[in-house]
């Protein structure tokens, strides 16, 4: 299974890359941060009734393309990408129009509480499916996310799967300097989640380790997926101001030979 | 109206299943009854206003009915981008009930008074604002609320329908509730919410006088007898308990001039807190020229200016 993830995240880094490219924008860095953990729960963890929501909503290109290539979305959408008239703007769209979308997101710290009003729904509905959200350092700094943590570790929501995407740099500056979330594990643990670590969010196997870790876990689960900003490209990996940036045409030609090069889930070095 | 909102929500509640009520840790002495009824579907959100709207959200958006309770302050500005962005525009039906709008919480203080939650609401895509004129009026207005296929906020307040007026008009987003004796009316008078109870039932005995009630904002459409009556008169006495900017005057007077009707408008809207001291809700609605003494004092002048 770990190959195919990797072909598939092969796939989604080239695609996105170039749609970042052609519409020459930033928010890549963000991106590749969490490819691998959108690619692990689009292409293999996800059932087709689950529901994803993607809180750090910067992170659009790598939502929009593991959706499109794992055959969730329409792939002609993605073409779009940042034109007038699109669905797929910067950030995920509020109108409802894309079903594997239920939410657009972008102001930090509403992905939790809506992922909680979905696993809240199961009680009435009686519909069963796994709820999955994926959060950003700045999203922990949200209150809201927190106010939504409490809420659902009280419901012992076990359908819902926080994944933090923790790459130690958020708006302007590291984590660690501006607010700090250490000891993050203690503190999903102090508010009644199940925690477990992914030492390496951009690995397939760490991430999969993680989820599995939390299999039988009652109540609802956290996996903190240390990450690196940028990941697979050098001159981007943990650097903030790539969270801004778009690339130059040779910057993207260097980062499309290193996502060939050095393929997926693997750390990446600069190419000489 | 926190019983008749109460009482409507357990009937509403026994026919429609899909309805779950989140309070964010408030309904002392109102809502017991409700959560008897509704069971597993009333849920205690804790003292989480943005949680509360997101989970609401997130319940229409797997097809639910939630409604969402609180002081109205507190419903209104602490979850307002959840308001907007998780509920008005993806278009889902979250119902936020808002209790003691205006001065209604009174010697409680600024803290717990809303007197901007309509402008506020009202500018939102695919928001309704609705608005009980008393206390009899709750029914038809939250199940205006609820046809309201988008989001909506109920505004509740307190007061009486003077019965010697005979029976409430049913509910409307403007309705008229004292026709003038004599045409053309001299002076057409609009209200929202139970404020406009201050000119009632004295107005009454004026012989030219058209009173009115807004109860729903933004207006959908105007009222044709309203635009008569101010075309006839030409003075718009306008009543709320709502600062003025984005309030239900500003709401009324775009949509007058929309129609090309000429006219003079008085305000009497609430005003803050001029001296920075508190009070109760007749203490405040004094100090915005909102009581009764003043609002006679206005109409002899309005109707003396003709």
């Amino acid at each position: 299974m770990t190959q195919l993830l990797q072909i598939a995240r092969k796939q989604c880094a080239e695609r996105m890359l170039r749609l970042y490219r052609a519409a020459n924008v930033g928010h890549i860095g963000s991106s590749l941060s969490c490819l691998e953990i959108l690619v692990e729960l689009c292409f293999s963890r996800m059932a087709p009734e689950d529901v994803l929501i993607l809180s750090k909503g910067h992170a659009a290109g790598a939502l929009y393309t593991a959706l499109s290539l794992s055959g969730r979305m329409p792939e002609a959408e993605l073409e779009s990408f940042y034109h007038d008239g699109t669905l797929l703007a910067a950030h995920p769209p509020c109108s409802g129009a894309i079903a594997a979308i239920p939410f657009g997101t972008g102001s930090l710290g509403h992905g939790l509480g809506l992922a909680c009003g979905i696993a809240l729904s199961q009680q009435f509905t009686g519909k069963i499916f796994q709820v999955y959200v994926v959060l950003s350092d700045g999203d922990c700094n949200e209150g809201s996310t927190w106010e939504a943590a409490l809420f659902a570790a009280h419901h012992r929501f076990s359908c819902l799967t926080v994944i933090v995407d923790l790459n130690g740099l958020q708006g302007i500056g590291r984590t660690d300097d501006i607010l700090r979330l250490e000891p993050i594990v203690d503190k999903w643990r102090a508010f009644g989640f199940a925690v477990s670590t992914a030492d390496d969010g951009n690995d397939f196997a760490s991430i999969t380790r993680a989820h599995d870790e939390l299999r039988n876990a009652v109540g609802p689960r956290c996996i903190i997926a240390r990450t690196v900003k940028g990941h697979g490209v050098s001159y981007m990996e943990d650097r903030m101001e790539w969270h801004y940036l778009p690339m130059n045409e040779e910057q993207y030609g260097l980062a499309q030979r290193e996502t060939e090069v050095h393929g997926p889930g693997k750390k990446s070095g600069p190419i000489t | 109206m926190r019983k008749e909102f109460s009482q409507w929500v357990e009937d509403y509640g026994r026919r429609e299943s899909r309805l779950i009520f989140l309070t964010g840790d408030l309904g002392f002495m109102g809502l017991e009854k409700v959560r008897a009824t509704l069971g597993p579907r009333f849920v205690n959100m804790g003292v989480c206003e943005q949680n509360m709207i997101s989970v609401a959200a997130g319940l229409a958006q797997q097809g639910l009915h939630p409604l969402c309770y609180s002081i109205a302050s507190f419903a209104v500005f602490r979850p307002y981008e959840q308001i907007r962005l998780d509920a008005a525009l993806h278009r889902l039906p979250v119902k936020i009930v808002g209790n003691g709008g205006g001065y209604g919480y009174g010697i409680m203080g600024a803290t717990h008074h809303a007197l901007e939650d309509i402008a506020a609401l009202s500018c939102l895509p695919n928001f309704a604002c609705v608005i009980p004129l008393c206390n009899s009026d709750v029914a038809g207005a939250a199940e205006a609320l609820f046809r309201h296929e988008g989001p909506g906020y109920l505004r509740l307040g307190l007061g009486l329908w003077p019965e010697e007026l005979g029976a409430l008009p049913d509910f409307r987003p403007i309705r008229r509730l004292v026709a003038a004796r004599v045409a053309p009316p001299k002076l057409t008078i609009v209200g929202l919410g139970p404020v406009l109870l201050n000119v009632l039932p004295w107005i009454a005995d004026e012989a030219k006088v058209d009173v009115f009630a807004v109860s729903q904002l933004p207006l959908i459409a105007v009222d044709d007898s309203f635009v008569r009556s101010v075309a006839d008169s030409r003075q718009l006495l306008v009543i709320e308990e709502h600062v003025a900017r984005g309030g239900m005057g500003e709401h009324v007077a775009a949509a007058l001039v929309k129609e090309g009707v000429a006219f003079k408008m008085k305000h009497h809207h609430a005003v803050g807190y001029p001296n920075g001291r508190y009070g109760s809700q007749a203490y405040h609605q004094t100090q915005s020229g909102l009581d009764v003494g003043s609002l006679k004092k206005t109409v002899t002048q309005l109707l003396g200016s003709i």
